[in-house]
């Protein structure tokens, strides 16, 4: 039994490493911010996952100790990393980093645009 | 909810009292046969039963974990294919959900979710702006976060 679960651990942990290696690969390989913010952000989350799990069942077998701290690494990690995400793709748009060149579209430009130029109606009628 | 949450605490509790056991396998036996009572009762509330909606939760990350395993493998293959052949780009996506707390989790799932990213939730709270990293057609990846995450989310919060 302990064995087994031996395995399937050292399975997760390699997993677990070999995403964060890809997420690495990513940051360094793709054109601009916000591709990179998804390699860095999102291919982590799954290796820290998968990381954490692992070493829950080795504590869990070895020691018998049904330690539910992981399962709070576990939430943090996932309450963290969509808002940080969040915050630094926005970031990086509002204060005009340009997207990589083989975009397709960008919805939000346009939107932004019409908005403005309707805010700017809007004013000029105030006055 | 909380009140019928409420009724079957109580329920455990009277069930321990009656059995003079003060165990927490007790409490759990008393918590399962209050949860029984309710449903058998469950023409009298106006509410739906509160579990449906701890099932159509767990239902919920089930979806998330799904998603998270499949588009993980698609964004990792894109990474490492010898030439990067992708197209990123910013699209809209209209959201049919209303209030403030199920527009956070939509945008907190599809920006958990490898692949897509919400850059900006519109003032209105009507659509997101979502980054995706890899966009062949627009109508597939809105149809496909609508018909997990959005119906999973309106499936939890619906009364």
């Amino acid at each position: 039994m302990i064995a087994i679960v031996d395995w399937v651990v050292a399975l997760l942990v390699l997993v677990g490493a070999a995403f964060s290696v890809i997420s690495a690969i990513g940051l360094a390989r793709l054109p601009d911010i916000f591709t990179r913010s998804h390699a860095a952000t999102k291919a982590a989350t799954l290796g820290v996952l998968c990381v954490v799990l692992g070493a829950f069942m080795f504590f869990m077998v070895h020691t018998q100790e049904f330690s539910l701290r992981f399962t709070l690494t576990l939430v943090f990690v996932f309450v963290t990393a969509p808002v940080g995400g969040h915050l630094i793709a926005r970031a990086a748009y509002n204060s005009g980093v340009p997207l990589a060149e083989r975009s397709s579209q960008d919805a939000l430009k346009k939107s932004r645009s019409e908005s403005r130029s309707y805010s700017e109606k809007n004013t000029n009628s105030d006055k | 909810m909380a009140f019928q949450i409420m009724i079957n605490l109580v329920m455990a509790l009277l069930w321990m009292v009656i059995n003079n056991a003060w165990s927490f396998a007790s409490f759990i036996s008393g918590f399962f046969l209050g949860l029984l009572v309710l449903y058998f009762v469950r023409g009298f509330f106006r509410e739906r039963l509160y579990f449906h909606r701890i099932y159509a939760s767990l239902v919920l990350v089930l979806i998330f974990f799904k998603e998270l395993v499949l588009s993980s493998f698609s964004v990792a293959r894109q990474i490492l294919s010898p030439r990067l052949n992708i197209r990123p780009g910013i699209f809209e996506m209209e959201t049919t959900l209303e209030s403030e707390w199920e527009v956070t989790l939509l945008s907190l799932l599809i920006t958990l979710t490898p692949g897509t990213l919400v850059v900006e939730v519109a003032p209105d709270n009507r659509s997101l702006f979502i980054h995706a990293m890899d966009l062949q057609s627009v109508e597939a990846t809105e149809e496909e976060i609508r018909d997990s995450f959005e119906k999973a989310i309106r499936e939890v919060s619906r009364q």
